[in-house]
C-alpha cells in the first residue's frame, strides 16, 4: 500500500505534464502555419506568372514560350495555372497578403477592376512599346488612358456554318439580319436547329449579345434605348420561329459548339477557341463568315475578347522591370504568330497578323470582325460586372415570355441603382 | 516558473518527501485538462471565430477590391444591409431559399424514409439494391450537376425523350422556363439526397428492438399502426438530427444551382447561395456579399438553436 502512491504520482504527473507540452506544441505548430505565408520570401531568379491556362494544351504552349523567354532573359518563368473564374479573387488574396506573383494574365475585362484598386504598373513606364499595335488593341489593354496589359491574342465572335448543310440546301451565308432569319428558318429541320447561340445566365450570354446590340446601335450604358430592344426582340424572332432551340437560355459557348458539332445546328454564334475542338471532328465541313448586320453595308460590330498580361505593382522596382521584359517577350511578335497559330486566335500585333492571315487564309473573316471590334469594358471600366448581371437576367426575361421593352427597362434600373 | 524550479529543484525523490500538495495536484490536474482542450479551443477561434466576426464586420464596411491592397474598408453604417434589403432580387432570392430548402427536405425525408422501411424487410438482393442506392451520393455536387443538366435539356436530353417515347409530354422546358427551373433544381437535390437520409434512418430503425414489433403483431395491430406508434416515436432522435444535418447542408446551396442554372433562367432558381456568390465573387462588392452570408448564417442558427434544445430534452 505505501510503496503505491509514490510511483504512481511521479508516472502521472509525467505523463500529464508532457501531454501538455505535447498539445501546446501542437496548438503553436497549428497557429504559425496558419500565420505563414504571410511573408513569402522570393526567389530571386525565379518568375511567376498566374494565367488561367488550366486545359493541357494551353498550359502547354504556355509553358514552352515562357520557357524560350526565360531563356532568352536568363530566368526561370513558372506557370501557375488556376480557373478563369478564380484569377481576379486569388489575385486580390495574395495582394492582401503582399504575394503577388510577378505577373497576371487577366481577362481583358477583369483587368480594369484591378488596375482602378491600384494594382498595377503602367507598362509603358518598364519600357514596353506599343508602335505595331493597332489602336483598338492599345485601348483594349487601357484603362483610363494608362497601357496595363499587353495582348498577345485577341479574339471575338463569328458565325460559324456548316458548309455541307446550307450547299445541301441551296442557301447563300447570311450576310444581314434578315436573311440570317430567313436561312436559320430554312434550315430548321427535324431535330436541327438553324442556328445556335448562348444566352446563359453568365458573361457567355452577354458576350454572345453585344454584337446584336452594338451592330443595331445600342450601347450598354442606356440599356432601355430602342436600339437595345430592337436587338433583343430580333433574338425573341429567332425563337418564336422555331430557329433557335428554347435551351438557348441555359447553353453555354461550350454547349452551343457541341449541338454543332452533334448537327444539332447548322449555325451557330461562337468564337476561334473552338476551333481546335471542331477541328477533331474530321467529317464536319465548317466555314466562318462576319455576324449578320441589321441592315446591309452597315458595320457588324464584335466584342473583343481575350487576355492581357499585366505586371502587378509589388514593390519590388528591380523585380518589376524584369517582369516587364518578360512581357515584352511573351508578346513579342515571334510569340505571339506562335501562340495565335496554336490557340487560332488572331495575333495582337499588325505585323504579326498580317502574317498570320497568309498563314490561315480560313479565318479571314475573323481578322476583319477583330478588326471592327470593341472591348465590353471601354465605356464602363469596372462597373461592367452589375451591367453585366442586369442585361443577363434582362434576356433571359424576355426570352422566356416577357416584353423586351419591360425587361431591358428593369435592367436600366438595376444597372443604375447598384453600387 | 517558480512551481517548477521548485519541483526540479529537490532533492532525488524519495517517497516521504514528494507526498502529493492536493492544492498543487488540483492546479496541475486543471491546467492539464485546459491543455486538452486547448487546441480545439484555438482552432474554433481561429477558423470559425475569426471568420465569422470578420464577416459580420465586413457587412458594415466599404469593401471593395481596393481594400485589399490599402487595407482600409471605411465604415459605412447600415448602407450594405439597406441596399441588400432594398434590392428586390434579395426578396426573391429568400423565397426562392424557403421554397427549395422546405421542398427539398420533404422530399429527400419522405423518398429516404419509405426506402429505409421498405429496406428492413430480407429479401434477396437487398444488400446490392441498397449499395446501388448509395451512388448518388458518392458522385460530386459538380459532376451530378453537369450531368443533370444534359438529362434535363429541354431538345436533347434524356428525359424529354423518354417521355416522348412513352407518349407524354417530350417538350418540357424542365431548366429553361423560369417557371418549372426551381422545381427541377428541386427534384435534383431530392436524387442527391435521397442516400444521406435513407442511411440515417435505416440505422436508426435497427435499433429499434423487434420484440416491440411481435408484440404489435400479436396485439393484430395493422402495418400503419405499428409504424405510428412504435417506429415515428422510436426514431424521433434520429429523425432530428436527419432534419438539421439535411437542412444546414441544404440551406446553403451553391455549387448544385451553379452548375445547373447559373441562377437564371432570369434569376429563377437565385438563393442566397448564389447571391452572396455573386455579390462577392462577380460583382466584387464584398460588403453586400457579406451582408447575405450573414443573413444565412442567422437562419442557420436559429435551426441549430432548435436542434440543441430538442437535444436537450431527449437527454432528460
Amino acid at each position: 500500500m505505501t510503496a503505491h502512491p509514490p510511483v504512481a504520482a511521479p508516472r502521472a504527473r509525467g505523463r500529464s505534464r508532457r501531454a501538455v507540452t505535447s498539445f501546446a506544441a501542437v496548438s503553436v505548430l497549428v497557429c504559425g502555419a496558419a500565420l505563414t505565408g504571410c511573408a513569402q520570401q522570393r526567389d530571386s531568379d525565379v518568375y511567376t506568372v498566374m494565367n488561367s491556362s488550366t486545359d493541357e494544351t494551353y498550359h502547354r504552349w504556355d509553358a514552352e514560350a515562357m520557357a524560350r523567354c526565360g531563356e532568352r532573359l536568363g530566368v526561370t518563368v513558372e506557370q501557375q495555372s488556376v480557373p478563369a473564374a478564380q484569377v481576379m479573387t486569388k489575385a486580390l488574396r495574395m495582394a492582401s497578403s503582399k504575394s503577388l506573383p510577378d505577373i497576371v494574365q487577366f481577362d481583358a475585362s477583369e483587368m480594369p477592376t484591378f488596375a482602378e484598386a491600384g494594382g498595377l504598373v503602367d507598362l509603358r513606364t518598364l519600357g514596353l512599346s506599343t508602335e505595331d499595335v493597332p489602336e483598338g488593341i492599345v485601348d483594349f489593354g487601357s484603362y483610363r488612358g494608362t497601357y496595363y496589359g499587353a495582348a498577345r491574342s485577341v479574339n471575338t465572335l463569328a458565325l460559324f456554318y456548316n458548309k455541307d448543310i446550307l450547299d445541301e440546301a441551296g442557301v447563300k451565308v447570311p450576310t444581314t439580319w434578315d436573311e440570317l432569319r430567313e436561312t436559320a428558318k430554312r434550315l430548321t429541320e427535324g431535330k436541327r436547329y438553324g442556328l445556335a447561340l448562348s444566352a446563359g445566365g453568365a458573361e457567355d450570354g452577354v458576350f454572345q449579345f453585344t454584337p446584336f446590340m452594338w451592330s443595331n446601335g445600342g450601347d450598354e450604358t442606356d440599356l432601355d434605348s430602342p436600339e437595345v430592344v430592337g436587338a433583343l426582340d430580333y433574338w425573341k424572332a429567332l425563337l418564336r420561329d422555331g430557329s433557335l432551340s428554347k435551351s438557348t437560355v441555359n447553353w453555354t459557348q461550350a454547349d452551343v459548339n457541341d449541338q454543332f458539332m452533334a448537327g444539332n445546328a447548322a449555325m451557330m454564334i461562337n468564337g476561334p477557341w473552338q476551333v481546335e475542338t471542331l477541328n477533331t471532328k474530321k467529317s464536319l465541313h465548317w466555314e466562318i463568315a462576319r455576324i449578320p448586320v441589321p441592315e446591309a453595308g452597315a458595320d457588324s460590330v464584335g466584342p473583343l475578347g481575350g487576355a492581357v498580361l499585366t505586371v502587378p505593382r509589388t514593390g519590388d522596382t528591380e523585380r518589376e522591370r524584369t517582369a516587364g521584359r518578360i512581357v515584352a517577350c511573351l508578346a513579342s511578335e515571334r510569340e505571339q504568330l506562335t501562340y495565335a497559330r496554336n490557340s487560332w486566335m488572331v495575333p495582337a500585333n499588325e505585323k504579326a497578323a498580317a502574317q498570320w492571315r497568309a498563314q490561315v487564309p480560313e479565318l479571314d473573316a475573323l481578322a476583319d470582325q477583330v478588326a471592327a471590334a470593341r472591348s465590353r469594358t471601354a465605356k464602363l471600366g469596372a462597373g461592367w460586372s452589375g451591367v453585366s448581371l442586369a442585361l443577363q437576367s434582362a434576356f433571359q426575361s424576355a426570352l422566356t415570355g416577357q416584353s423586351s421593352e419591360a425587361a431591358l427597362k428593369r435592367a436600366q434600373q438595376r444597372a443604375t441603382s447598384g453600387n | 516558473m517558480t512551481t517548477s524550479t521548485v519541483t526540479a529543484a529537490a532533492p532525488a525523490p524519495t517517497p516521504g518527501k514528494s507526498a502529493p500538495d492536493p492544492a498543487r495536484a488540483r492546479l496541475r490536474r486543471r491546467v492539464a485538462r485546459w491543455g486538452f482542450v486547448a487546441p480545439a479551443v484555438v482552432f474554433m477561434l481561429l477558423f470559425f471565430g475569426y471568420p465569422l466576426v470578420r464577416n459580420v464586420l465586413m457587412s458594415f464596411q466599404h469593401y471593395t477590391p481596393k481594400t485589399f491592397f490599402t487595407g482600409e474598408a471605411p465604415f459605412n453604417g447600415t448602407d450594405n444591409w439597406s441596399s441588400v434589403f432594398q434590392d428586390v432580387l434579395f426578396g426573391k432570392a429568400l423565397w426562392h431559399t424557403l421554397v427549395f430548402t422546405a421542398g427539398s427536405l420533404l422530399g429527400q425525408f419522405c423518398i429516404g424514409l419509405a426506402l429505409a422501411v421498405f429496406f428492413t424487410r430480407r429479401f434477396p438482393l437487398n444488400g446490392v439494391l441498397r449499395s446501388l442506392i448509395l451512388l448518388p451520393w458518392l458522385v460530386p455536387m459538380v459532376v451530378s450537376g453537369i450531368v443533370w443538366r444534359r438529362i434535363l435539356d429541354q431538345d436533347t436530353g434524356v428525359l424529354n425523350t423518354f417521355l416522348g417515347t412513352l407518349g407524354l409530354d417530350g417538350d418540357t422546358p424542365w431548366l429553361t422556363s423560369p417557371d418549372m427551373a426551381l422545381l427541377s433544381v428541386i427534384l435534383v437535390n431530392i436524387w442527391i439526397g435521397i442516400p444521406f437520409n435513407m442511411v440515417i434512418l435505416y440505422g436508426g430503425l435497427q435499433e429499434i428492438p423487434k420484440e416491440l414489433y411481435e408484440a404489435a403483431a400479436l396485439d393484430g395491430a395493422p402495418a400503419w399502426r405499428t409504424f405510428r406508434s412504435i417506429t415515428l416515436p422510436l426514431l424521433k432522435p434520429v429523425i432530428t438530427v436527419v432534419l438539421v444535418l439535411g437542412f444546414m447542408s441544404t440551406v446553403k446551396i451553391l455549387d448544385l444551382i451553379l452548375a445547373l442554372t447559373d441562377g437564371g433562367p432570369a434569376d429563377a432558381t437565385q438563393t442566397l447561395g448564389t447571391l452572396t456568390y455573386q455579390n462577392s465573387f462577380v460583382e466584387l462588392d464584398f460588403g453586400a456579399g457579406a451582408v447575405v452570408g450573414n443573413v444565412l448564417i442567422l437562419v442557420s442558427a436559429v435551426f441549430a438553436v432548435f436542434y440543441l434544445r430538442a437535444n436537450r430534452t431527449e437527454g432528460k
